[in-house]
């Protein structure tokens, strides 16, 4: 059992911002149990559903957690709640949590229930919260049917009567019930290219084409990502291959917004086998009518105005006017 | 084989559709396991444990939904386990499943692949733009229309090949009423007349975006023998994996589909798939890959595979029916379309297949899925009768 | 039904190995589990690894890992959505079965790349939870207030818990974290995540770890001195956090009554506990006493390279065995909010 480790790089990898997000939110359908739910936050009550065994779950769950069984039986609960566990967010994310406070996050029972949901307490300070302590929510004033309906659980002095739900100030609100919600999530990274892709980007902003093999193999890999995926061998030593290469094989796009760097249709993806390189390079052939490319056809490389270590800078690949390469030459890369 | 003798005492799905937007994720597989459970005649206190497929989390935007769905799938207290392998996912969850009973450490094991495509949108979920990587700039069809080019310039096969795929396939739906496209007017022309997207796939070449689900139910030979129904017994089950890219890799016939086809065929004793199968059940996303598959799964020699197309022989009525349900090319819930493809492989050798029943004569059947830039397989043989 | 055994083991956790992609993460340790396996590479009869796409900003993160392995001719081979626990779970399935005699397994991720915090809040309930943006921390904390609550955790023990962890951390080369520290040290130190210090909850960091596996047979015959699984099992509870006694971790301990931790004294345990509380929790839903040492390595709180710390736990544990430092030892793999889900596993020699 022995541990591995390795020097430090030379070179610090190439990182980039990336956004992960589906554009417009995730559109969840909601069925009879949480369509119950979300319609009452609308109307400004706290729904849950009654097990078989008496329980009442909040939010309702559609099935038992302890048996499976569905459930069908929703029951008005709360509105006030005491907290069975919380904790502290004392700088919360702008777009993310919808409180611009500092603001408590909850397992709140509401009376009548014998679960807890998970909600925000705007407390001011974390000194007022407790396990045990008494929330009641504070309701939105326009109420669309969302989790945030129930803008709050705030503080409920002993005693006191929660406050009623105010009118709801939603324009055009129905009675329909609320059958879909839209949840965005916006995820961003600061994605590291890894030190292999580095260096091949680097290369790029030279406008030289830098792939990778390993020790005991004469395959190069272009782009490479660090390892001989036949023999899983670290690829270390550089070859730059040539800026020509054969088309292998295409396809000819008709269909329109598949992707932010596509061109106007009709356009050429190929795959590109490089003088030099073990596999195929993936992407645009320009230069050329789109019927007028074949394979085997002989393509330059075609680079971008920007100097960047970026895999934009390989725009693609456009005719050398050179003859084609014979099928036997490429026939075992398409 | 596992010393344990395996087999699926039941199956079901729910009626896949462009987007099912009366259900939560929990509705929709709730749909597929309680057919299954009937089937089996069980109900979840019989389950031992629960192996979950589907494709990747960004479709639904939930990490690892498996956990969230613990409850719907009767699975607190129990061993859940999730599984991930691209396209193929649906395959290798049925196999991993499997693995439970044979290993025997489970009697009775629910199978669940799901996708909700509807949540989100299955181009923007194939081919989200990363840094530092070349962007796939035509989309998931055009990575595969490119090698299905290549495989016209190898093989010689005229261009209507595709088009009599997609009309058989369509045409079989019409025999299954959970299959999500029913097109009872299709014809060539038609097909040969719709959208050129990606030359030379037309829209109708492709297969459809789905919700849906689909649920099996495997038991251990010992609980197999006291299910209500009939069993579709495990003669072999498969997996293989090659990277995407390396020096020489034959991309249209792959040989990790070669070599796990072989060795599912060893396991269960089948010399000649064409002869010793009644029908296969094959991930054919668009409608080149039968004939490419064709060729990759042994039916025929290399270069024929168009021919056997051509000549009817993997039609309904044909010698050996390929996608009597209607495929993926009808239905592609992603994540489930595998664990389709096996459970109506199933579904032949147990007589349940209903309307798109194929006559079950040498009593087994081939579940085929593939994923990735096919590079990852999964197969399995199941049979009327207990693997010798 | 035979034997499977851990024949070797091999880990990378280093903040400075953020320069690494995943592939690059990857190759390291398969190359050493592979070596000190003495299994040539192409013997090795299944592969499966565990990761989150989530981790990587997009789809298919574990198709570029494959690379790393040299997977040419193809291999029989699988992946888990899962830290890689359940990866080595689903490989001693298909050795017990009989499939194969060996496996090789791996688990990696770089939550470096992302707010891990933050991705592993989106595991709760989709309607009702992520939309409030909870984090995987802020669930956590919630369940230690209600432990603290109801008396079965208190801040000292928690104190103690981070302070052993910090100070074995001094002695783990894969630790991020590694200091000498009192309990009484850290509850003079200010609460952040309340009722947690920062202390409490584990550092998450780029790693990657491997195991290979195998048949007993073939155990014996490429190491000296095999460490057997003599239990394995894994358990799922409710995903409702409000729903779940949080003072107790129901599916840990059905785990662990499956894996057979009861049946005899441990020695060692290594626990995927990332907040101090739930080394507390666990120890008492698995039942280990005062008679175990807990976490030799400082565990999931000196270093949390996502997706593999359930692996790396399994690997510390069969290496306190076969070192002998340890009859009998237990690992623990946690998976969900709030120790929503379990795995446990009993490692044993001859």
């Amino acid at each position: 059992m022995t541990a591995t480790s390795e020097g430090p790089a030379p070179e610090a990898p190439l990182v980039e911002h990336h956004v992960l997000e589906y554009p417009g939110g995730y559109t969840r359908s909601l069925g009879p149990a949480l369509s119950a739910f979300f319609t009452g936050l609308r109307d400004g009550r706290l729904v849950g559903a009654r097990t078989a065994d008496g329980r009442v779950v909040v939010p309702p769950a559609e099935h038992d957690p302890r048996t499976a069984a569905p459930l069908g039986e929703w029951v008005e609960v709360g509105p006030a709640g005491t907290v069975t566990a919380w904790t502290w967010v004392a700088n919360p994310k702008p777009g993310k949590h919808h409180l611009s406070g500092p603001f408590g996050f909850a397992l709140v029972r509401p009376d009548g229930a014998d679960t807890a949901l998970v909600g925000v307490v705007d407390a001011g300070v974390p000194e007022v919260m407790s396990v045990g302590m008494r929330v009641a929510p504070r309701w939105a004033r326009v109420r669309t049917g969302t989790i945030h309906d129930l803008e709050a659980w705030v503080p409920l002095a002993d005693g006191a009567a929660p406050a009623p739900a105010p009118p709801n100030e939603a324009p055009e609100v129905g009675e329909e019930p609320v059958t879909r919600i839209v949840c965005p999530i916006r995820l961003e990274y600061e994605i590291n290219a890894g030190i292999a892709p580095s260096r091949y980007l680097r290369g790029l902003a030279q406008r030289r084409i830098i792939g990778q093999r390993a020790r005991d193999s004469d395959h190069v890999y272009v782009p490479p990502r660090g390892s001989d995926p036949m023999t899983g061998a670290p690829t270390e030593i550089e070859v730059e291959v040539g800026q020509t290469g054969t088309v292998t094989t295409f396809c000819i796009t008709n269909i329109a917004g598949l992707s932010e760097l596509a061109p106007p249709i009709p356009y050429v993806t190929a795959q590109v086998l490089l003088d030099g390189a073990a596999t195929p390079w993936f992407g645009l052939v320009t230069g050329c009518d789109p019927t007028e490319v074949r394979m085997g056809m002989r393509v330059r490389a075609v680079w971008s105005e920007q100097a960047a270590p970026d895999a934009r800078t390989l725009v693609g690949f456009e005719p050398t006017g050179e003859p084609d390469a014979p099928y036997e030459h490429w026939k075992d890369y398409a | 084989m596992g010393a344990v003798r395996t087999a699926v005492i039941g199956v079901g799905q729910t009626k896949h559709t462009a987007a099912r937007h009366d259900v939560t994720m929990a509705g929709l597989v709730r749909e597929a396991v309680l057919e299954a459970l009937e089937d089996a005649g069980l109900d979840f206190a019989d389950i031992d444990a629960v192996v979950v497929g589907k494709a990747p989390d960004t479709f639904e935007g939930v990490v690892m939904p498996e956990l969230a769905l613990a409850d719907a799938l009767g699975a607190v207290g129990k061993p859940l386990l999730r599984v991930h392998t691209a396209g193929s996912v649906g395959g290798s969850t049925a196999i991993v499943a499997a693995k439970h009973v044979m290993a025997g450490v489970a009697d009775r094991v629910l199978v669940v692949a799901f996708e909700k495509q509807s949540e989100s949108n299955a181009t923007w979920g194939l081919t989200i733009p990363m840094p530092f990587t070349p962007p796939l700039v035509a989309g998931a069809g055009g990575y595969f229309a490119p090698l299905i080019r290549a495989y016209i310039r190898r093989s010689g096969a005229p261009s209507h090949i595709g088009h009599l795929v997609a009309v058989k396939d369509r045409l079989n739906a019409l025999r299954n009423p959970k299959a999500h496209l029913h097109l009872p007017d299709i014809t060539l022309e038609q097909v040969a007349e719709s959208l050129l997207l990606w030359e030379p796939l037309r829209y109708l070449d492709t297969c459809p975006s789905s919700d849906g689900a689909m649920a099996l139910v495997l038991a251990s030979e010992r609980a197999a023998r006291s299910a209500p129904g009939p069993a579709a017994w495990v003669h072999g089950t498969a997996m293989r994996s090659e990277p995407t890219m390396f020096a020489r890799r034959d991309q249209v016939n792959p040989q990790a589909g070669r070599d796990c086809a072989a060795a599912v065929y060893r396991q269960a004793g089948i010399g000649d798939p064409r002869r010793d199968l009644d029908c296969a059940e094959v991930y054919v996303p668009f409608s080149w890959y039968e004939p490419m598959w064709l060729e990759n799964l042994g039916f025929c020699a290399p270069g024929e595979g168009w021919r056997l197309t051509e000549a009817g022989v993997t039609g309904f009525d044909g010698e050996i029916p390929w996608n009597p349900s209607g495929g993926v090319l009808s239905s592609n819930p992603i994540g489930a379309s595998g664990l389709i493809r096996f459970g109506e492989a199933a579904q032949q050798v147990r007589g349940r297949a209903g309307g798109y029943q194929v006559p079950i004569r040498r009593g087994r059947a081939l579940g085929h899925a593939y994923g990735g830039g096919s590079q990852f397989f999964a197969m399995w043989v199941v049979g009327a009768e207990p693997p010798a | 039904m035979r034997r499977v055994g851990i024949v070797s083991f091999a880990q990378l956790t280093s903040p400075r190995e953020r320069r690494r992609n995943e592939v690059e993460l990857v190759i390291p340790v398969v190359q050493e589990a592979v070596r000190a396996s003495g299994i040539p590479k192409a013997e090795i009869g299944f592969t499966c690894s565990g990761s989150c796409d989530y981790l990587a900003g997009g789809p298919f993160s574990f198709v570029a890992g494959l690379d790393a392995v040299g997977a040419w001719p193809p291999i029989p081979e699988s992946h888990v959505e899962a830290d890689a626990a359940w990866a080595l779970y689903e490989a001693w399935l298909v050795i017990r079965s009989g499939e194969a005699d060996s496996a090789l397994v791996y688990g990696f991720g770089k939550p470096s790349l992302g707010d891990v915090d933050e991705i592993l809040g989106l595991q709760a309930d989709p309607y009702t939870v992520a939309p409030l943006w909870p984090s995987a921390t802020d669930l956590a904390a919630m369940a230690a207030s209600a432990a603290i609550a109801a008396g079965v955790v208190d801040e000292r023990q928690m104190a103690e818990a981070a302070a052993a962890a910090r100070r074995a951390g001094l002695a783990n080369p894969h630790a991020v974290v590694g200091e000498d520290v009192t309990a009484e040290e850290l509850l003079a130190r200010p609460v952040t995540r309340p009722p947690l210090r920062d202390a409490d909850v584990a550092p998450v960091t780029d790693g990657s770890a491997a195991v290979v596996l195998a048949a007993e047979d073939l155990a014996r015959r490429v190491c000296d001195r095999p460490v057997w699984i003599t239990g394995i099992a894994h358990r799922i509870d409710t995903p409702s956090p409000g729903a779940r006694d949080l003072t107790d971790v129901a599916s840990a301990r059905s785990a662990a009554a499956a894996a057979g931790v009861g049946d005899a004294p441990v020695d060692v345990a290594e626990l995927s506990a990332r907040h101090s509380h739930e080394v507390v929790l666990l120890r008492r839903a698995l039942g280990v006493g005062s008679g175990t040492v807990v976490n030799p390595s400082g565990g999931a709180l000196v270093a949390d390279p996502v997706m593999s710390t359930g692996l790396i736990r399994i690997g510390e544990a069969a290496a306190a065995v076969r070192a002998g430092d340890a009859g009998r030892a237990v690992a623990h793999a946690a998976s969900g909010p709030a120790l929503q889900q379990n795995l446990v596993c009993v490692l044993e020699a001859d």
